[in-house]
């Protein structure tokens, strides 16, 4: 027999050896820590096989969340805000003559939440948008742009032109997947053709100004944006006239609570104030679903794991049962050999989760800094509104959900061999070949 | 005094519907500071016999008393605790736990007994030196020839200071050389310290030193010889 590589020897340091285990408890620890080392070869497999599990299970829900928590943001940030209100018609069927009542109280009510970072002033048009060679329809959003700038951040993806900083009438932002579709660039000549407050069909030319280009191309598609005074005049609506007043928040987690309590301030009033999961229930499902998804993927795979673990464990306990029956004669009870098979196990796997999880830690944070380059998937993505640079990331407490987990599986996959050591007869055992 | 006493002993197997008796109403007494051996044929039952003096076989019928305690009726957690505080195995194939040192197999019945460390340090090196393995404590089974393994195997069993210790051919795997030394370090003890050594053999060897012979022929006591 090969003497054991002294490197795994553990000395349990004397300050630990007040804790309650007592003396014989850290015995028995020494004891099932040196075991794992008895067979390297068959310790080590086991070892790699969860570390490439917990590696595996960690990229994944760190890609997800980085993926998730991106769109979330760029949801909030660019398409919906954390809330916005909506005369109680407006949203089914986008009538012009659908606004905002009381828009002036409204305002003064949200001028004086401490909760609220800023609230941009919307008037929302159903329009089509015609060029020399072609024509969409789309949403028109008529913006105060200094006040939408603190709400969303459109103005950031502008990749030719600017975002309303020329003061000409009637200039249009347009994404650059519109202007392909419509077949146009910088200072084209748009008309723009919708219903008036009268009921009447009205259109307006526009030069295009600015193009901007976000991660979510179906959004692009169909969202432009001009002025809300140019869009009012078009319209014939007057200068008050709001059809959504969107908000954002210093902090989404208050966002349910600010709702509720919008909603009981203005409960006689005609609006609809939603969260931004009330507007993207699926964005809401995705969030809340992945609270889950660390519990379900990791379960799968150490559930896979545990097989193997079982197995070596198995293994082990047969190579000793000439061991275990002297043992057993010698005087250590049943419940210290099961625990020494159930520590045996719990180290062995703990060993494998802390390479694992240390090498996540720095994989995640790596590509936490720089970055999964999907490129090559970027128009399918964008079509979801999927980034397609994903920045993955995994929170601390995950970490120690992970390690809690881990003693879960280990403790869960010692029943069956340290079942099997007990069930030794010490008689026969001690004379095993 | 008897330190330990067998009325009606009887051991019955079942294999195969067949009903094989091991051992047949042995009724044996043992004192403080004996060196016996128990011989016998292949399938006399002198494994059987020891296994259940040492409580880790139990009989069909009849009772085992050690200190007058009859462990025959202990309930299993209360014997194992038995065992570990009141007798010695010393086995035919050292048994030691191979990642452990030579001093930390010895202390690891104090470990169970839940001993200071200052208690098992003292004992565990007390006791190798009287085996002659002063020099070689902390090295692993691994690195000790056979007869050096099972003088360590003697040090473990005399850790726990029990009534008697239950030799199962403690020479067997020994050459001529390791098994004279072994028994000559035995024998001391039983002289110096009046432990009690029980053994199971066919080494004549180890016949020759004991004080007293107990033949077991087919599960009964054929001959019981004091010198």
């Amino acid at each position: 027999m090969k003497e054991q590589n002294k490197k795994f020897k553990l000395t349990i340091p004397q300050s630990l050896k007040l804790l309650p285990f007592g003396e014989a408890g850290w015995g028995l620890f020494s004891l099932s820590w040196k075991n794992i080392w008895r067979n390297k070869t068959r310790s080590l497999i086991i070892i790699f096989a969860i570390v490439f599990g917990i590696i595996g299970g960690v990229g994944i829900i760190a890609f997800m969340n980085g993926l998730i928590f991106q769109r979330l943001e760029m949801a909030i940030g660019n398409e919906v805000s954390n809330i916005q209100i909506h005369n109680s018609h407006f949203q089914s069927n986008k009538e012009l003559n659908d606004t905002i009542f009381n828009i002036t109280r409204l305002t003064s009510v949200l001028d004086t939440s401490k909760k609220i970072k800023a609230y941009s002033i919307r008037l929302k048009s159903v329009t089509m948008i015609n060029s020399a060679n072609s024509g969409e329809g789309i949403m028109l959003n008529g913006i105060d742009p200094e006040k939408e700038k603190k709400v969303t951040r459109i103005y950031k993806y502008i990749k030719a032109g600017n975002y309303f900083q020329d003061k000409r009438k009637n200039g249009i932002v347009i994404s650059e997947k519109l202007a392909q579709k419509l077949k146009i660039r910088m200072r084209s000549k748009v008309v723009v053709t919708m219903q008036s407050s009268s009921g009447n069909i009205t259109n307006a030319a526009f030069k295009v100004i600015g193009i901007y280009l976000t991660s979510n191309s179906t959004f692009d598609g169909h969202n432009a944006y001009v002025r809300k005074s140019d869009l009012a005049a078009v319209v014939g609506f007057g200068s008050q006239a709001a059809h959504e007043i969107a908000i954002s928040v210093y902090d989404d987690k208050e966002t349910e609570m600010l709702v509720s309590s919008l909603k009981s301030t203005f409960k006689n009033d005609k609006i609809i104030i939603e969260s931004w999961s009330d507007i993207m229930p699926e964005l809401g499902l995705l969030n809340g679903v992945m609270d889950y998804m660390l519990y379900i993927f990791m379960s799968i795979i150490f559930l896979a794991l545990s097989f193997g673990i079982i197995n070596t464990m198995l293994m082990a306990v047969m190579d000793r049962v000439r061991e275990i029956g002297m043992l057993m004669a010698v005087g250590m009870n049943k419940t210290k050999i099961f625990l020494m098979i159930m520590l045996e196990t719990i180290l062995l796997m703990l060993t494998g989760s802390f390479v694992g999880l240390v090498l996540s830690f720095a994989m995640v944070n790596f590509f936490k800094k720089y970055g999964i380059d999907l490129s090559k998937f970027a128009s399918g993505m964008s079509g979801f509104g999927f980034s397609s640079t994903v920045y993955p990331f995994l929170e601390t407490a995950s970490y120690l959900k992970i390690i809690i987990m881990v003693i879960l599986a280990g403790i869960i996959s010692s029943i069956f061999p340290a079942r099997k050591a007990l069930m030794l007869n010490p008689s026969e055992a001690i004379r095993k070949l | 005094m008897n330190i330990i006493e067998t009325k009606g002993l009887t051991k019955v197997y079942h294999e195969n519907g067949n009903e094989v008796i091991a051992i047949d109403d042995i009724n044996l007494s043992f004192e403080q500071g004996e060196f016996t051996a128990v011989v016998g044929p292949s399938g006399s039952g002198k494994t059987t016999f020891l296994n259940m003096v040492g409580g880790i076989d139990s009989p069909t019928s009849g009772e085992i008393r050690i200190d007058s305690i009859n462990i025959s009726k202990l309930k299993s957690s209360k014997l194992i605790d038995f065992r570990m505080r009141n007798i010695g195995f010393v086995f035919q194939s050292y048994n030691l736990i191979p990642v452990l040192t030579a001093r930390e197999n010895v202390e690891f019945i104090m470990f169970l007994q839940r001993r200071s460390a200052e208690e098992r340090s003292k004992r565990s090196n007390e006791l190798l030196n009287a085996v002659g393995l002063g020099d070689r404590m902390d090295s692993r089974p691994a690195k000790l020839s056979g007869g050096q393994q099972q003088r360590v195997a003697v040090a473990r069993a005399l850790a726990s200071r029990p009534k008697f210790i239950l030799a199962d051919e403690p020479t067997a795997n020994l050459d001529s050389k390791a098994a004279e030394k072994l028994l000559d370090i035995m024998e001391k003890l039983n002289h110096d310290e009046n432990i009690t050594f029980i053994f199971s053999t066919h080494d004549p060897r180890v016949v020759k030193k004991a004080r007293r012979v107990i033949t077991l022929v087919d599960g009964k006591v054929a001959s019981d010889e004091k010198k």
